[in-house]
Parts: C-alpha cells; structure tokens; sequence
C-alpha cells in the first residue's frame, strides 16, 4: 500500500502537442493517501479514464511523474506496481472455470495452492458466486461476468490500489448497490486505496471519502462530498454535482452584494474583493426559496413533484432558475424568491472566488 | 397460436431452387449418370450399376492418389495454421504499416492459380530460375523434374507461399476484434505472454480459425492447377494428386465412367471429411462452455 502522487503530470495522445486543447490530462499536482477511497467523477472524454490508466500503468504519461510512496514509477511496468483494476466492460478468461480467472492474479504471482483456494474461497462468497466456481466463464451473464472481473480484482491482498473504470455499468440496479456496499466494506475491511471511476454522481458520492472532480482533462475539485456541494470550486462541479445542478446568474459585484442585470441585489453574505473577467453568482435550488415578500420576483413556469420535496421551474429576470421546496411547504400564492446568504457562491470566470477574510457579513 | 399455413412462400423459394437446380443439381445428376452407365458415344448408354465404383473402390492407382492428397493437405494444414497465426501476431495492429501489410499479404490471394504455378515452375528451374540456379550454386542438388522429394518440396512450398496469407488474415481480423481491455486485464493480472495467447487470443480466434482450416482443407484436398503447372503430376506419379488424376483419367484417357463415380466420391470425401471436421471442432466449443454445476 501506498501514497499516490501524482507531480506536474500531463498527458497528451499525440507526439507533438502544440497547445493545451491538445492535452489529454492538463498538468496536475495532486497526492492520493493511502486507504483512501477517492471517487474520479467526470462527464465522458474529460481523462478520467487517461488517468487511471497511468496511474496503473497501461500509459506512460508524456509529461511528469508518478510517485508510489517515494519510489518512481512512471517508467515502472504494470506488473510491478502491484495494482488492480477493474474495467468497465467484463474482462473473463472465457476457457477458464471461474476457480480459475479468480485464482489468475494469484497463481501468475505464484502463491501456493491453499493460499490461493482460501482467498478465492472468501472472494466467491463476497461476490456471491460459490455455488458457479466449478462453471466455464464463457456463456455466463454479463453481470456474472463483471463479478468475476470485480472478484480478481480484489482477489490479492498486497495490492497498491484498486482501480475501478466505472465497473457498474453492466450490472443491474440491485446487484449495483449491493456491489457498491460489498466494496465499501471491503474498503473498511483492508483499507486499500481505492480509486473508482464514474459519471454517476450518486455513486461517487456514496463510494467515496473524497471525490475528484474532472473537466476537459482537469481536475477542478477534490473534496467531501459535502464540499462539492456546499463550495464548488468550479461551475462544472456546481453543474454536474446535485440534482438538478447549481443555479448561475450573471451579476456585478459591490463589496457584500451582487447586482443582477434587472436591477435586483442580493446580499452574498460575505465581503468580496473586486475581480476581473465574468462574474456569476451561484446558488444551489436547496438554499433558494419562494416567499411572498422581500425577495425578487419569480416567474413560475413549472411545478414538478419529485416525491420528497418539489422542483419548481422559474425564471428571474428572464434567466432560468431552479428551486427546491421542501415537502409540506406551499408553493402556490408565492411570486418571490430569496437566497440564503452565506450560501451563495461567487464565480470569475467559472472558477470559485473566496470570500475576504473578515469581511463585513 | 395456431400457426397459419401458407404455402404460397414456396413461391419465394423457387428462384434459388430454379439457379441451384442449373448450376449445381442437374450438371451432378449427369455425372451420376455416367457414374451407373457406359457409353460409347452417340448418347447411347448401357446400364453398369455398380461396377464402376466397385472398380475405382478397388483401384491402386486411385488409393495412391488419395494417399498423396492425404499427405498433401496435412503437411500444408501442419504449415499454414501455425504460420498464418504467427504472422498474424506480429503483424503491426495500426497506422500506415498495418495497411502496407496487408497489401502485401493480400497479394499472393490475387493471383491467378495457373499464373501462380507459372511463377514457380520458373522460378525453380535450375536453368534460369533464381531459385533452381540459387540452390544449384550452393551446391545443392534440386531439381524438381527430376526428384519427387524436391517436386513435393516444390509444391508444398509454393501452396505455403500462396495460402498462408489467407490463414493470417482471418486470425488477423479474429485477432482485431479482441477489445484493448483484455490486453491490459492481462498486464495488470500478470499473465505470460503464452498465457494471453493461450487464455485471450487463441479463444477468440477459434470461429475464424475454424473457417480457415476448413477452406484450407477443402482447397488442398481439390487442389489442381498450381501442381498441373508445375510438375504436371509428375516426376512419375509423385505429385499426381485426386484432381490431377481425376482429370487424366476423364479427359487424358476418356474413361467417363470410372471416372464419373470417382469424382462422385471424391466429392462424397471432403464433404464427410468437411462435416466431420467442422462437427469436432463446433462440439468442442459446446463441451467447453457446458461443464455441469456441480463438479
């Protein structure tokens, strides 16, 4: 096991990159502890995938270096890392029994025979699948398939880290949380960092302590869940994270307030100091609300029941904007919205502004 | 449901029916019936029965024939598979070279059988071929007029050269269609190089190595015109294979009769020798996959 840092990396597919549209991965700095379970969330094509494939291995970054502890290992083959992956399609050795692809990683490593029948005994039963061990691979379900190729990635105890490469995505809904929780577990059990590629927010934040959030080749936020959705530090992350996304409103900053351009201020709850470039604000549906006054006038197009609490459909001063209500509030006979401050986040060209320390709330 | 019977879609068979029927059935039943007759022209036929397939069943000459084709088409199959699958291995996956590669190895596919038989029936003339005079001026004495040995090398040589490709290419798009993934699966599970050939790449090129072996095997066991080039079927009869022997006896020497039912059951021949082959091989790919539960 390892700390994973990851310096100046970048990566780009072609021999000769001109400008940084031609990157892959955009240059990075970032260190993984060890045990950590990290959660690389991303649309498709933004690198995730480039990402966990050097770090396992499989690619050689064009640019920087890649740090097991303090030993080197970007020009280290993939065997000698001592890492596991698991990827996104099912990957079996249809002319083995399964016994036999769980027993692979193993038996290439040469651990001797009652090593290897007790570890793949106990990965059988975690995966649930005792009762097949003695089939051939080849005719099995895809979701049995992709539990094998989940179980040989867990098969080995000494591993670095486990890589997962959005490995749910064959798998059926049920079998998925279950999956999910048999990992967590797993996690809990032998602390192996564990890195697990997704697009699906829900399974980021439920899999993992810390989330890394990637945009066109960047990692824009690492953090809790509950940061990602408190301080997107990016209007990716503020987007992609929660459901629906964050709100943005173009405004023009005055000290502790934004002026929208129809005229409306909105205290932001904190003190900020005057920036360059775009500026948006940024307000999550949950911390917005209807009221029937002192907050600015709201144009309800639609009411949508979601079961827990209800989306309402609006726009303010002709600009779409979402808000949350809670179940059991009303959301009739009221033609405002207000913010909470101290909720509300400020964005130059779609990259978070901090608050001025001390500033005037 | 009960299923309605409409036997107004025989209609839309009767066009394949009619094509089969003058381009396959009926050119057959002629043969056949020079099979069970004997003819001394004039279209007049007399009533042989079996006689010529007791004949041609009981002939030398024919199970010599049979013995060399035999010969013939293991020894190639022996060489093309295992070849063809090792070219195809290393033959580059992607860019510029993969094309340029293929082209090449196209090539010996395009060419004409007789032109083929022609390139090597000079090339190996030990007068003015490069080959022949080649091997003479190291000292080796090859003449493939003159020794069966060398006639049989010849020939077995010039089949490799023309065939492999055909070989490579099915295992090379068999080989194409392997998703990256496992490659990389088998990097990260530490596999040996035997072990991803063994476990990724042979499973997945079964079907197409299956095809391969059967064209092979039929082409080989009916082969004619590279060897008629060549070596007209000699030195003696050496090199006569089925086809070559077969068509002596039709043409050559006009025994239209024997010659019907030993066609006939040549023909019987690849098509028990193809089904057998394809049976075995088929079946193996069931057992593999039906391995009971319990164990």
């Amino acid at each position: 096991m390892a700390r994973i840092t990851l310096k100046n990396l970048a990566h780009s597919y072609l021999a000769q990159p001109r400008s940084e549209a031609d990157y892959a991965l955009k240059e990075m700095d970032h260190v993984w502890q060890d045990g950590g379970a990290y959660a690389l969330l991303g649309s498709s094509g933004c690198g995730k995938t480039t990402l966990l494939n050097i770090i396992s291995g499989l690619l050689t970054p064009s640019h920087g270096r890649v740090l097991f502890g303090d030993r080197d290992v970007t020009d280290a083959p993939t065997a000698e890392r001592n890492i596991a992956q698991v990827f996104q399609f099912p990957v079996v050795y249809d002319t083995m029994t399964v016994r036999d692809n769980l027993a692979f990683p193993l038996k290439n490593r040469g651990k001797d025979a009652a090593y290897i029948k007790a570890r793949v005994d106990q990965i059988a039963r975690m995966i649930g699948m005792e009762a097949m061990l003695s089939r051939k691979a080849q005719g099995l379900t895809a979701d049995a398939k992709q539990k094998i190729s989940l179980g040989r990635g867990m098969v080995r105890e000494d591993v670095n880290a486990i890589l997962f490469d959005e490995p749910l995505t064959v798998i059926d809904p049920q079998m998925k949380w279950e999956l999910r929780t048999q990992l967590k577990a797993l996690h809990r059990q032998f602390g192996h960092t564990m890195i697990y590629v997704t697009h699906d927010q829900t399974e980021a934040l439920t899999f993992a302590d810390k989330v890394v959030v990637m945009y066109e080749g960047r990692v824009v936020q690492m953090g809790t869940p509950e940061e990602l959705f408190e301080k997107p530090a990016h209007s990716f992350v503020g987007y992609f994270i929660g459901s629906p996304g964050m709100n943005f409103l173009d405004a023009e900053l005055q000290g502790d307030r934004a002026r929208l351009p129809g005229g409306e201020v909105v205290a932001l709850g904190a003190h900020y100091a005057p920036v360059a470039g775009r500026v948006q604000i940024g307000i999550r549906p949950e911390h917005a609300m209807l009221v029937a006054s002192g907050g600015m006038p709201l144009t309800v197009r639609r009411v949508e029941d979601v079961g827990r609490h209800r989306l309402v459909r609006g726009e303010l001063a002709g600009r779409p904007l979402n808000v949350v209500m809670p179940e059991g509030m009303p959301v009739e006979g009221l033609p405002q919205v207000a913010f909470a401050p101290g909720r509300i986040n400020v964005y130059a060209d779609d990259w978070r502004v901090a608050p001025q320390e001390g500033g005037a709330a | 449901m009960e299923k309605t019977w409409n036997n107004k879609a025989w209609f839309l068979v009767l066009p394949v029916l009619v094509v089969v029927a003058f381009s396959a059935v009926i050119p057959l039943m002629t043969v056949v019936n020079y099979a069970f007759n004997d003819t001394f022209g004039n279209n007049e036929f007399f009533w042989a029965g079996l006689e010529w397939f007791d004949e041609m069943v009981h002939s030398d000459r024919l199970h010599e024939a049979l013995g060399r084709q035999a010969l013939f088409s293991a020894i190639i199959l022996a060489i093309e598979v295992p070849l063809g699958i090792f070219v195809a291995l290393n033959m580059p996956k992607k860019g510029f070279w993969s094309s340029l590669v293929l082209v090449l190895m196209a090539l010996p596919l395009l060419i004409p059988f007789n032109v083929v038989g022609t390139i090597w029936q000079i090339f190996g003339r030990t007068d003015i071929g490069l080959l022949g005079r080649g091997l003479a001026a190291l000292g080796l004495d090859y003449n493939y007029t003159n020794d069966p040995v060398d006639a049989w090398i010849t020939v077995i040589v010039m089949d490799v050269w023309h065939w492999t490709s055909l070989v490579a290419l099915l295992c090379y798009a068999g080989l194409q269609s392997i998703p990256q993934a496992y490659y990389q699966a088998a990097r990260i599970d530490q596999a040996s190089r035997w072990a991803v050939f063994r476990h990724i790449e042979l499973p997945k090129m079964k079907g197409v190595l299956l095809i391969a072996v059967l064209l092979r095997f039929m082409d080989s066991f009916m082969i004619y015109t590279e060897p008629f080039v060549v070596t007209g079927g000699g030195p003696g009869n050496s090199t006569t294979f089925l086809s070559i022997d077969l068509v002596k006896m039709a043409v050559g020497q006009f025994d239209l009769g024997p010659a019907a039912a030993f066609s006939l059951m040549y023909f019987l021949v690849i098509l028990l020798v193809s089904w057998v082959f394809y049976t075995v091989m088929t079946s193996m790919d069931r057992s593999q996959s039906d391995i009971p539960e319990a164990m």
